[in-house]
């Protein structure tokens, strides 16, 4: 019986076929998704904000984008996969509030998306498709068999990226 | 890495749970006069339960992190700085709404004059909330215009959780229930940044 495994906020996990992996109520945190296309090892990081060098409260890896995304690769390489063959989808960093102060918090979402494709870049992960920006939350869902990342948000169709 | 001898959520002191919980309780029979007089109905309330609490409970406590509700969102200027939202199910929202506007809503969606009656009714509740505040604290605050937005409560709750990610993996969640003929059930979640959770403390003579 095939299992969904959840990631909550700021937490990740890997993943095998049959099982999926999901994480609900992504706003302006992005949900990424990596995969090792050969051996189907994947897994999900939802990070909350984009660099862990920025706050002092930097003690959990899966908040921060730059540290998030080397945790999970290091927990995919530990389950087998290998570096050069990994490949990432991603999705959230939505803008949910329309605000235009000048609070640190305008542009969150944006954000952690540039923060998310940097930290990919460095790492030589190239990214197939990303579901990101506008202002509505997300639900995604990754099978690491075909690759596929289910985006469901309220009063859209279902997504496959 | 924690160098810094800086007071996280989890250190600041039970007095300050308690400041904070007692401003929450005020702050709360304030917004239900206002909501009482709005509505032009009775108005009860409960007894504020001020929690702290994980990222990961938070969605939960709202019904699941896939529960449709309102946010309305307020940044807060003046002697302390940070944001303020007042959260709350759709329908409870909905509800809220046909009781100030005096008849049903149609279809799924808000309409604009109901966001906007939405967006009014969290100004109220905040506002109230604030005022005790800034009462007795004896602090300038100045909140912004409301922003409002619907949409699941995980994504809703990613935005003070992120406010709060900087300093802490906890966030605080003031949860009030007014009771009408309908059970109208909201939380208040208050971000003072740092600097501001210190000049409540001296204010309050801590």
């Amino acid at each position: 019986m095939p299992e969904t495994i959840k990631v909550g906020i700021a937490d990740l996990n890997v993943c095998t076929p049959p099982n999926l992996i999901t994480t609900i109520g992504l706003g302006s945190c992005v949900g990424i998704a990596i995969r090792d296309k050969q051996n189907k090892i994947g897994g999900l990081v939802h990070v909350m904000l984009p660099s862990s060098k920025e706050v002092k409260s930097n003690g959990n890896p899966a908040k921060f984008a730059d540290t998030g995304i080397p945790e999970l690769v290091r927990r995919l390489e530990k389950m087998g996969a290998i570096r050069s063959r990994m490949v990432a989808k991603i999705a959230g960093g939505a803008t949910m509030f329309a605000f235009n102060s000048k609070s640190e918090l305008s542009g969150i979402g944006d954000r952690n998306v540039a923060a998310t494709k940097q930290t990919l870049k460095e790492m030589n992960i190239p990214i197939l498709a990303e579901d990101t920006g506008a202002n509505y939350g997300r639900t995604v869902t990754f099978d690491p068999e075909t690759g596929d990342y289910e985006v469901k948000a309220v009063g859209k169709p279902l997504k496959v990226i | 890495m924690a160098d810094k001898p800086d007071l996280t959520i989890e250190e600041m002191s039970d007095k300050y749970f308690d400041v904070l919980k007692e401003i929450g309780n005020i702050g709360a029979g304030n917004a239900t006069t206002a909501l009482s007089t709005m509505l032009g109905t009775r108005v009860d309330m409960m007894v504020p339960k001020v929690r702290l609490m994980e990222f990961k409970e938070v969605g939960t406590t709202l019904g699941g992190e896939e529960q449709l509700v309102a946010g309305i969102y307020l940044v807060v200027d003046g002697d302390i700085h940070g944001s303020i939202m007042f959260i709350q199910k759709k329908e409870s929202a909905r509800a809220m709404v046909q009781k100030l506007m005096g008849m049903p809503s149609e279809g799924e969606d808000f309409s604009e004059m109901e966001l906007s009656a939405l967006k009014e009714i969290g100004n109220v509740i905040t506002g109230a909330y604030l005022n005790s505040l800034a009462t007795l604290t004896n602090l300038t605050i100045y909140p912004s215009v409301p922003y409002v937005c619907i949409d699941m409560a995980g994504a809703i709750l990613s935005v003070p959780a992120i406010e709060f990610g900087a300093i802490s993996d906890k966030m605080l969640l003031i949860q009030t229930d007014f009771a009408d003929d309908v059970e109208l059930s909201g939380y208040f979640i208050l971000v003072p940044d740092e600097e501001s959770d210190a000049k409540i403390l001296h204010a309050l003579g801590f």
